[in-house]
């Protein structure tokens, strides 16, 4: 119907996870509200369940013998492929922080930007970590030895309330550089900006099922992401409640996953140090005999 | 049963050629006033365009320029933004990477296989590379506050253009020194086209400057007083002739010079796999390659085999028009690098080594050499000790790892080495004694931008690529 001032009535965007490369709703069925700072409504999303966690570590172990093989150079090249998407939509990841984090446009811009850069800043490390982290050691004897880091392999992550995208991106960008596939939990209070996000990369070359990322309650599904057999390490830096933590990094210890949690009162703002980065690889030692 | 091939060459299409170029100053496209050459495509003779010559007036305006956009912007830019910018070159180059290859191949000579293959993904890749340590050089090991050295003189070969632009280019920016560049006068094109790559990644003006010439240009160039570091690869002789010149300077040097590079092939070799990795060790660019396989040290109870497998190969080996898709072997790059290649195949002859080329049709026009092998090469031939840089192979002999080690290094150079062996503890034992700064084991001619290349001895210092090619523009205090 047009209406007497031409005023155009917009069509409306259904949030769905990210799993797989493609867009599902949740298998449950359910969804949850996002809202603003003020409690209104913005949103109904996805609500994820048990067995949405369980397809995307499917696709997250199917994605990583294709990604951990890709060579250094093209893991940083897509890495920065996503960045390149991402500037695209500036305005809409202003829009969506505004929306759901009450931010000024100046703090918003600041951090959509932030994020951007450090999409960047890990994209360049792709081709280097190795490089820093891993040597050849001189051991006492005619052998050649070297350590180099690989990918520990599927990880399970939860991303922090807020700096709703900065912090999804400074906990997916270090995990998913280094070779692993990642099932992501967004921020479960601002979960917009992380649909956002999964949309520039289904846009880039990442691989369907490298980055998975479900919306939903971390207190619900992370406890079956913690005992599933076959999820290599946790990145809890989005959990805070002390309980929670405590029964996550119990639960993992039942597959001996690698755990890493969050500083009390972490900066995104701030340069990284490498922790990131050593959290999800392993270091392998090779011994080789030199002689005639 | 022989196939032939149907001509299946590249369009020149994509490249436009202007009839002149000038110096590129300050962002600006400016008038050179020295004596305009021409530079022309080997493989016909034909002129492809007339190139400005920089005098000492312009290499003047070359270096102010780089020292006021190291004072006034790049010194001060942070190391994310600078990133960002090499970012965008690697972009835009990979972008226009068609038209890089072609212009390189017709410039340069080479095969337009290798220039879209190698050159020029390489180069790209190289800025690439850098562009991420841009923001990361505290983590590089050069201590927590590793500063530019200023202003880079640098100064490149004419075999691989583009490449030994990125490599010299890439890590200067990235560690935040700003630079004057000159191309050999025979292969400017390409890095005139990159003048305009840095126009549309709008790197601030000065950042980057080319200048064209010949040696009287880069000799100004390298005396400048307002330079901190000069760059150069080329030949050992002027090498050493721009140590003597910077002595007692302040300026930092890094030369990457020449090679003679012994590809060690042991008896229990896969030979056919040497067989392939001694032909790029050698004929990869006309061996216009400073790291080149160019000495063929094989075990002696295989050296028939080899020489044998090594001659049915050649005569596949197809020479002609470089932008060509199937051609092997290009054009040699000058008429005076043709003219030193006969010299120096003229002494094999003369010195009583044995000369087999593959019965191969050279085009009339153009400057071509045949890929060449000489059998009973000993140390003390001119073809085993002196660099030719060209399709020539000289092949020695020996029998036991230890006769190789010595053989390798009898040498004043040490840029690479190629060891071909079944064994690894063998390719680790042989790696450890060459002296050579590149060791190739059951491969030849790799590079990447991660991995550091350049020279033991006389085939220079400093090293480009990886970590360590970082330090090459970096200042660390020393507290003696």
């Amino acid at each position: 119907m047009i209406t007497g001032d031409n005023k155009r009535v917009d069509i409306r965007k259904t949030h769905k996870l990210f799993i797989g490369g493609t867009f599902p709703r949740s298998e449950s069925g359910r969804t949850f509200e996002a809202t603003n700072t003020n409690g209104e409504f913005l949103a109904n999303m996805a609500m994820a369940s048990r067995k949405d966690a369980r397809d995307a570590v499917l696709a997250a172990r199917g994605a990583f013998t294709a990604w951990s093989k890709a060579t250094a150079y093209n893991r940083g090249q897509v890495l920065y492929r996503i960045a390149e998407v991402m500037e695209g939509r500036k305005d809409q990841f202003t829009q969506d922080i505004k929306d759901s984090e009450g931010l000024s446009t100046r703090k918003a811009t600041g951090q959509v930007e932030a994020a951007i850069d450090r999409m960047v800043w890990y994209a360049g490390w792709a081709d280097k970590y190795s490089q820093v982290i891993g040597n050849t050691n001189p051991v006492a004897g005619s052998f050649f030895n070297f350590s180099i880091p690989e990918p520990t392999g599927v990880i399970a992550a939860v991303a922090p309330d807020s700096p709703s995208l900065l912090g999804l991106v400074s906990v997916v960008a270090p995990i998913v550089m280094t070779g692993n596939s990642v099932i992501v939990i967004a921020s479960y209070s601002n979960p917009i900006p992380a649909v956002t996000f999964s949309e520039c990369l289904a846009t880039s070359d990442v691989i369907g099922g490298n980055i998975n990322i479900l919306t939903g309650d971390p207190a619900e599904i992370m406890p079956h992401l913690a005992a599933h057999a076959d999820v290599n390490a946790l990145d809890l830096t989005g959990v805070t409640d002390h309980e929670l933590l405590t029964a996550l990094e119990s639960e993992a210890a039942g597959t001996v996953k690698r755990v890493r949690t969050a500083p009390v009162h972490p900066d995104f703002y701030a340069t990284p140090s490498l922790s990131r980065i050593r959290a999800f690889t392993e270091i392998k030692t090779v011994w080789h005999p030199m002689g005639i | 049963m022989t196939f032939e091939y149907a001509p299946a060459p590249e369009s020149t299409s994509i490249v436009n050629i202007k009839s002149s170029y000038d110096l590129f100053i300050n962002g600006q496209f400016t008038a050179g006033h020295g004596t305009a050459f021409k530079t022309i495509n080997p493989a016909t003779e034909e002129v492809l365009a007339e190139i400005a010559e920089a005098d000492q007036a312009d290499v003047n305006a070359a270096v102010a320029a780089a020292r006021k956009a190291y004072e006034k912007t790049w010194s001060k830019m942070s190391g994310s933004d600078r990133g960002k910018y090499l970012f965008r070159i690697a972009r835009i180059m990979q972008e226009r990477a068609r038209e890089f290859a072609v212009l390189e191949s017709m410039d340069n000579g080479k095969p337009i296989k290798e220039s879209r293959d190698v050159d020029i993904p390489l180069a790209a890749a190289h800025f690439f590379y850098h562009a991420g340590w841009a923001d990361k050089l505290e983590f590089a090991g050069y201590g927590t506050n590793p500063k530019a050295l200023g202003v880079a003189a640098q100064i490149i070969p004419w075999n691989f253009p583009l490449l030994m632009l990125a490599w010299k280019i890439a890590p200067a920016l990235a560690t935040g020194n700003t630079v004057v560049l000159k191309p050999a006068e025979t292969t400017p094109l390409t890095a005139l086209l990159f003048a305009e790559v840095c126009q549309q990644a709008d790197l601030p003006p000065g950042v980057v400057n080319i200048i064209t010439g010949a040696g009287e240009t880069g000799r100004m160039l390298v005396e400048h007083p307002d330079v901190n570091k000069v760059a150069f690869t080329g030949s050992t002789a002027v090498g050493q002739a721009i140590q003597r010149q910077i002595a007692g300077t302040d300026k930092r040097l890094t030369l990457e010079l020449g090679g003679k590079a012994a590809n060690i092939v042991f008896d229990d070799a896969p030979i056919d796999q040497a067989i392939e990795g001694i032909v790029n060790g050698i004929y990869f660019n006309q061996g216009h390659v400073c790291c080149a396989g160019s000495r063929l040290l094989v075990q002696e109870n295989v050296a028939e085999q080899v020489i044998d497998s090594l001659k049915r190969r050649l005569q596949t080996l197809r020479l002609g028009d470089p932008l060509d898709k199937n051609t092997d072997i290009g054009a040699i790059n000058s008429r005076e690098q043709l003219n030193r290649i006969i010299d120096l195949t003229k002494s094999g002859e003369d010195e009583g080594a044995e000369r087999w080329s593959p019965d191969c049709a050279i085009p009339t026009k153009g400057f071509w050499f045949a890929p060449t092998i000489f059998t009973n090469v000993t140390q003390a031939h001119r073809i085993a000790r002196e660099e030719i840089f060209g399709p020539v192979l000289s092949v020695l002999t020996f029998r036991t790892p230890d006769e190789a080690v010595e053989k390798a290094n009898n040498t004043p150079y040490g840029l690479s080495a190629g060891i071909w062996t079944d064994k690894g503890s063998r390719i680790l034992w042989m790696a450890n004694k060459m002296r050579a700064g590149v060791v190739w084991a059951n491969t030849f001619n790799r590079f990447d931008p991660t991995s550091p290349f350049g020279g033991y001895k006389e085939s220079g210092f400093g090293r480009e690529g990886g970590v360590q090619g970082l330090g090459a523009y970096l200042h660390v205090e020393d507290p003696s």
